[in-house]
């Protein structure tokens, strides 16, 4: 028996070709989960990897600033040296200085195509989505000009091919070129400029980030531990296997030529001088102009009814501000209780219409007696109520001696298609928005078994409806199941979009367990 | 209950060393390599790059006592000179062959400012002839500054071919 609102499913359906590259991620990122175990899958945490890559140029990068001697004449020596006689300190950090920023580059630009893929440009992702793109502006523009403090003949290679290309634009009244046709031209002046765009654009990058994740609560800024130990010990290892060290020093009497070169860094100074310097710049606006208009281009997916707070119902625990995967809740005081009673708000800018608050909500328990269920915050296009009412509904007519109820969501394996005779189903905004109690509520009512099913670890939509979930129906969370409802009546599973599959043979075995278990039979 | 996180046998932990070797690999192979090589093997490059401030576009004169008169005692100075600068014609030959021609216009919005000339030419080394063209005074026809010169370029090698306000000639270094 399937249970599903129309009004629901509110996702961005994508394009036919971003359908096809999306499947095909999914796979990729399924066959990661085999290897890494979803929890720890780098495709799961990229943005959390480029923080960790961020981290890791911060420490690296001071070390080498506190080496290097900021000078024209002195700079290339002084980082050549390092990497010579103290190989084993400044050398390994020098080459995971530089490895890192490789590396921060692969994982933001994945880290953009799959927020891309989930269709997380639009919505209330829309703030997310645009404070991303000045960050590959700065990342850019700050690895860029790393390489030209070493001053070595890849550093003067990039720097001249910037200036060429910074050129076309009519913004100097001299060519910056100028700086570099002669060996004395090199000023400290001009270093000193090199510096402050390497050290500037991190600075910047800094306060881009916290922007970018200010929507986000309990943004994940860190990878778990043993991907960000995987993760640095990978890069340890390149970094002893091929130390980075310094082409030949800068010499503007002479063009540089067959340099060892960072394609992954350095791709735009080639690309110009294939094409051209306007043809860059070209590309280069025209990127940003998609980047920034593809938020606002019509497509599907309308904006959905956001969390409403029921000011009756609400006794300001603090459970759905706790819980809210996007500050969107508030807690301000109550206007009718009490001095000192707090009352949640929702910030309709912020919600991003997921209900986990009304899972997290105590007033959501099915067990109050009032005609119609009130909770303290609700959604309106899947009030709680209804979920009541369809579960006690399909229960009554239900013949099978032992139903199971199997909670799902809209996001991830579809529940809908394991609805038969003994199986009613539910599919829910996001996992996250079942009340706890209504696990024993359905027990109660009459289920053999309950079935609760969300996206794999680490896959959730709305970031922590799997994880509060996991934690509700483990009793380490509030709201948690009763620790009287027996364990073996209740099964969670983590299946992705795609991974019916998976859903269908637990199923199976729940039904088997129950068969053989005692579980109550009905006598319809 | 399936918890998500389910124990990983050897097979993944060898997965996960492959793939963290592939990233390695991916990101310590793209991070030098290929060569790349920005002039063919055998190239010289010419930078023909000048930054230079023309002639006044008109001849400055000098005010008659009447004309100073009608000004404000501030502004009585007894000659005027435009700040309009000439706008510079370069040209260059090499071996016989005119390659680049290029009127620059002076910047700034009174073009009064520098006229600039950027251009690069990749060449094969070796020895060659260049006559370097220059007319900086709009007032004249023909060239005011004009240099030819016989070069010798070793591979890899960077010709500035510059002017110098000081001398005022054409510089080849
Ligand atoms: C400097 C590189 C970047 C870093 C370090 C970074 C980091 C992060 C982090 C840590 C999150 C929160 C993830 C979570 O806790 O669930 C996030 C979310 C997000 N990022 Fe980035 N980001 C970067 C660049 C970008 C770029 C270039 C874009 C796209 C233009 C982008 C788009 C997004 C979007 C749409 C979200 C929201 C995801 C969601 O709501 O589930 N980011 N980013
Ligand atoms: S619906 Fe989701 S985003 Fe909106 S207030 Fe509730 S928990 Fe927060
Ligand atoms: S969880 Fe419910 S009762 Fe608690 S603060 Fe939020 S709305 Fe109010």
């Amino acid at each position: 028996m399937a249970q599903s609102d129309p009004l629901a499913t509110h996702r961005h359906a994508p394009g036919r070709l971003r359908g096809l590259a999306l499947n095909a991620w999914r796979v990729l990122e399924h066959r990661f989960d085999a290897v890494f175990g979803s929890a720890c899958n780098p495709l799961r945490h990229l943005g959390a990897l480029g923080f960790l890559m961020f981290w890791l140029l911060a420490i690296s990068g001071i070390y080498l600033y506190a080496a290097i001697d900021t000078s024209a004449t002195g700079a290339w020596h002084s980082i050549d040296s390092l990497s010579r006689e103290q190989w084993w300190l400044g050398g390994v950090l020098r080459s995971l200085h530089r490895y890192a920023a490789d590396a921060f580059f692969i994982v933001m630009l994945a880290h953009l195509l799959r927020e891309w893929l989930f269709g997380h440009e639009r919505g209330f992702r829309r703030f997310s989505w645009l404070t991303g793109i000045p960050l590959l502006i700065f990342a850019s523009v700050s690895a860029i000009g790393g390489f030209w403090l070493n001053w070595d003949q890849l550093g003067q290679f990039s720097a001249v091919a910037t200036a060429e290309w910074l050129d076309w634009l009519p913004i100097f009244g001299s060519p910056f070129t100028r700086n570099f046709i002669r060996g004395a031209a090199v000023s400290d002046r001009l270093f000193s400029l090199f510096v402050f765009v390497h050290l500037g654009m991190p600075l910047l990058l800094v306060f881009g980030l916290w922007f970018h994740i200010q929507r986000i609560s309990r943004a994940a800024v860190f990878p778990p531990r043993p991907l960000a130990l995987g993760t640095l010990a990978a890069l340890l290892a390149l970094a002893l296997a091929r130390p980075v060290m310094s082409q030949a020093a800068a010499d503007l009497a002479i063009v540089p030529t067959a340099l060892e070169y960072d394609w992954l860094l350095l791709a735009v100074h080639p690309l110009t001088y294939a094409i051209s310097a306007g043809g860059v710049w070209m590309l280069l606006a025209g990127t940003l102009g998609l980047l920034l208009a593809l938020p606002f281009l019509p497509g599907k997916g309308g904006t959905a009814p956001v969390a409403v707070v029921s000011p009756a119902d609400c006794n300001g625990c603090r459970r759905c501000f706790d819980d809210c995967p996007y500050a969107a809740v508030t807690m301000i005081s109550h206007p009718i209780r009490r001095m000192g009673r707090e009352l949640a708000q929702v910030d309709p800018v912020l919600c991003a219409s997921c209900g986990i608050c009304t899972g997290a909500c105590p007033s959501s328990t099915p067990f109050r007696s009032t005609a119609t269920l009130t909770t303290g915050i609700d959604m309106p296009q899947a009030p709680i109520d209804a979920l009541r009412g369809r579960l006690r509904r399909a229960l009554a007519v239900m013949k099978a001696p032992q139903p199971i109820v199997v909670f799902g969501c809209d996001h991830g394996a579809r529940v809908t298609s394991l609805a038969t005779d003994d199986v009613a189903a539910f599919s829910l905004l996001c996992i996250g928005a079942l009340p706890p109690a209504f696990v024993e509520y359905a027990l109660r009512d009459g289920a053999a078994a309950v079935m609760v099913s969300g996206c794999r670890a680490g896959g959730c939509e709305f970031r922590l409806g799997q994880r509060w979930t996991e934690q509700r129906l483990a009793g380490t969370r509030e709201p948690h199941v009763r620790a009287s409802v027996p364990r073996e009546r209740l099964v969670t599973v983590w299946a992705d979009r795609g991974d019916e599959g998976a859903l269908h043979a637990e199923l199976d075995q729940l039904r088997m367990r129950v068969r053989t278990s005692s579980a109550p039979v009905r006598h319809v | 209950m399936s918890d998500g996180k389910p124990q990983l046998g050897a097979t993944a932990w060898a997965g996960q060393v492959l793939l963290y070797a592939l990233f390695a690999l991916l990101v310590g192979v793209f991070s030098n390599w290929p060569t790349y090589r920005h002039l063919a093997e055998g190239q010289s490059l010419i930078k023909l790059s000048f930054s230079h401030t023309g002639k006044p576009v008109s001849e400055c004169h000098t005010q008659s006592a009447e004309q100073l008169a009608k000004l404000p005692p501030n502004m009585r100075a007894p000659v005027r000179c435009p700040r309009e600068r000439s706008p510079i014609v370069v040209e260059l030959d090499i071996d016989g062959t005119a390659v680049f021609r290029h009127t620059a216009l002076p910047s700034g919005l009174a073009k009064d400012g520098a006229a600039s000339v950027y251009h690069r030419f990749p060449i094969v080394s070796g020895s060659h002839r260049l006559v370097v063209r220059v007319n900086d005074d709009l007032r004249r026809t023909g060239f005011t500054h004009v240099r030819e010169d016989s070069v010798t370029l070793s591979p890899a090698q960077i010709l500035v071919i510059d002017f110098d306000p000081a001398t005022q000639t054409i510089t080849l270094q």
